[in-house]
């Protein structure tokens, strides 16, 4: 509610119910633009002017060994790590960098961290219900009850993941895989229209990693999904652009291929 | 819904309660507001069934400590946030009505004044400007709720606006309630000093001792009790419940879904702390006094450990909890008044051991259902 984050030309009350009242504008290409971000922890640079560009409806791979950044990128993008300097825009015209977590959630990114993380002692129906795109604030929640149209996306989305069956188990008793399911399921059910993927398919059956390369290409083109991925034959899978981060800033772009015949690359990451 | 999501269903429209839940709250209903005040008010003394007036206040009592705790649970057991200082609310409630009750013995004081005792022995020539409208019952009804209610919004809203949490949180709740219970030790304060208030004699115009006040007061106890029970299990059965409980078991998650829990901590923060503050005030005219120790911390950790007993987290854990361990406090401090603390410390050791979700879900689990 107050949060200190007040957008222009939204008056006092930072609803985030309000926050994007007409979407993104990606008129220009490109859905979200870093600009010479960089962030540092106690002297460390976790970023390092880094500046990239995604493209409205792509399916961006990204990868880079440990520490190169890919995870603070993230945290810059939702919110949770503020830049020391550099831009983040969501299309044209929304700054990352005033909004909190659950605008920019409101907004229209959506975020699976790296350890699957749902709400364990809810059912996979509640985690979806609380996920789904409403009105989050207090009251509003107070007095919400499930339209028939709302429980058939909730029945949709349980259909997509393969969890119908264990619709009212709690989350917690999931394996693995179906968490990671359960936890991609709870984005879709945000209709985000950038999705932030850390490491989807870790500790996936070869049978679920080929079914989520599935669900993230049929995602691409209606929405813009980043992948953070060390899996290459996943990659290789589902890439059509792999961006490489390395100290911070990107060292390579272009094509699986391109980027694997990259000396600087092979130096830094592939090289084996 | 079309039948064709049968599995979609089942959570849809889940009652309040079960049959059993109304049969047990109906049960409660005839005894605690029908029975006992009859045998108390219609049955001479020397009659077998005959309930003392000791027992009905220490009903009363108890029940004031239940709605505490059910207070504490709401906030710790489903939002996660862990307040070691909910005794404040409860006496600020307190002394909230309290004031009413001191402008309400009138010139029968010790002094025969117009002001309260303490403040002839301050030499006051008049109530100071806090104490202005308090003889009129409706407006301290007003504090009863303003007082705890605002003082918890307003620093519930620094507090989490901050993202203060876990035990940083609970340790400034204690302090909270310490710098209060010293700055009403004070006599400047206007409050009483350390013996705070006392020696009521009417409330609404009737005399407090007179077992018809009593009566009413515990029955009024005892439908403010029902009627909180009922507002946790519908604000639990809500999607705000469920907004609760994904706080406590994963923040991070919820915000990036869109949630702000400042909203939502606020919220319950705040209703909590007027639920105690209403406690409170039900308290004070039944027990007869209200003082500084009420805001001590260890008064405030021993409301949590009423709800650890119980159960956290359990809609009927600290009922239970509230009652077994004032149960046992009673009995013990006639019985080995000193190794009292001693034995609330070992039960608070042996529960978070072998009973990590009390004593509702040592029975959940005794009776074999899962979760």
């Amino acid at each position: 509610m107050t949060d200190g984050n007040v957008l222009p030309g939204e008056g006092s009350s930072a609803g985030y119910g309000r926050v994007v009242p007409d979407g993104v504008d990606t008129s220009h290409g490109p859905i979200l633009y870093l600009d010479d971000v960089t962030v540092s922890f106690d002297g460390f640079r976790a970023l390092n002017k880094l500046s990239l560009t995604i493209d409205d409806g792509e399916l961006r791979c990204i990868i880079g060994p440990n520490g190169a950044g890919k995870t603070t990128m993230m945290d810059v993008i939702t919110g949770k790590t503020r830049a020391d300097s550099g831009s983040a825009f969501f299309g044209q015209s929304i700054d990352l960098s005033r909004l909190s977590e659950a605008q920019i959630a409101h907004a229209g990114i959506g975020r699976k961290f790296q350890k699957p993380t749902v709400f364990e002692n809810h059912t996979v129906f509640e985690n979806l219900e609380l996920a789904m795109k409403v009105d989050k604030r207090v009251w509003p929640s107070l007095r919400a009850r499930l339209s028939g149209a709302q429980l058939e996306s909730i029945a949709a989305t349980l259909e997509l993941i393969q969890l119908k069956e264990n619709a009212h188990r709690p989350a917690g008793l999931l394996s693995h895989g179906q968490k990671q399911w359960l936890e991609i399921g709870m984005l879709l059910m945000q209709e985000p229209r950038l999705l932030l993927l850390d490491e989807p398919v870790a500790g996936m059956t070869d049978e679920e990693t080929e079914r989520t390369a599935q669900l993230l290409t049929g995602l691409a083109g209606e929405r813009s999904v980043v992948v953070v991925e060390h899996d290459m034959e996943f990659i290789a899978r589902i890439a059509n652009v792999v961006t490489v981060l390395h100290e911070g800033s990107v060292l390579a772009e272009g094509t699986l291929e391109q980027v694997q015949g990259d000396e600087r690359v092979i130096e830094v990451y592939l090289g084996r | 819904m079309k039948p064709e999501h049968p599995i979609l269903l089942s959570s849809q429209g889940v009652p309040l309660f079960s049959k059993y839940g109304w049969l047990a709250i109906a049960l409660f209903a005839a005894v605690v507001l029908v029975l006992l005040p009859c045998l108390y008010l219609f049955l001479p003394p020397s009659h077998p069934l005959h309930v003392s007036a000791y027992l009905v206040t220490l009903l009363g009592k108890f029940m004031c400590y239940a709605v505490m705790a059910m207070a504490i649970n709401l906030i710790w057991g489903y939002a996660g946030i862990l307040s070691l200082g909910h005794g404040l609310f409860f006496a600020l409630g307190g002394y909230a009505l309290g004031m009413y009750l001191m402008r309400g013995i009138g010139l029968e004081g010790q002094y025969q004044s117009h002001l309260p005792d303490f403040m002839v022995f301050l030499d006051w020539k008049d109530y100071p400007w806090y104490w202005s409208f308090t003889d009129h019952f409706w407006y301290a009804a007003l504090l009863v709720v303003l007082v705890p209610g605002l003082l918890a919004l307003v620093f519930g809203f620094f507090a989490f606006r901050s993202r203060i949490k876990g035990v940083y949180f609970s340790i400034i709740t204690q302090a909270l309630t310490f710098a209060f219970m010293l700055l009403f030790f004070r006599n400047e304060t206007g409050f009483g000093g350390n013996n705070g208030f006392t020696d009521f004699k009417r409330i609404l115009g009737a005399r407090i001792a007179d077992p018809g006040t009593r009566a009413t007061l515990m029955v009024l106890t005892g439908v403010y009790l029902l009627g909180v029970f009922i507002l946790m299990r519908s604000l639990l059965r809500s999607k705000l419940g469920r907004v609760l409980t994904a706080i406590r078991d994963s923040e991070s998650r919820l915000m990036f879904s869109g949630y702000n829990p400042l909203g939502y901590k606020l919220f319950v923060w705040t209703l909590s702390a007027v639920l105690c503050g209403i406690a409170g005030a039900l308290y004070v005219p039944q027990v007869g006094i209200i003082n500084p120790g009420e805001m001590s911390p260890a008064n405030s950790i021993e409301a949590v450990v009423w709800v650890a007993v119980g159960g956290r987290g359990t809609l009927l854990g600290p009922l239970l909890g509230a009652g077994l361990v004032n149960g046992a406090k009673s009995w013990f401090t006639v019985a080995f008044p000193e190794y009292w603390l001693f034995f609330l410390g070992l039960l608070f050791i042996l529960v978070t051991l072998f009973l990590p979700k009390g004593v509702v879900g040592g029975l959940e689990k005794w009776r074999g259902k899962p979760r």
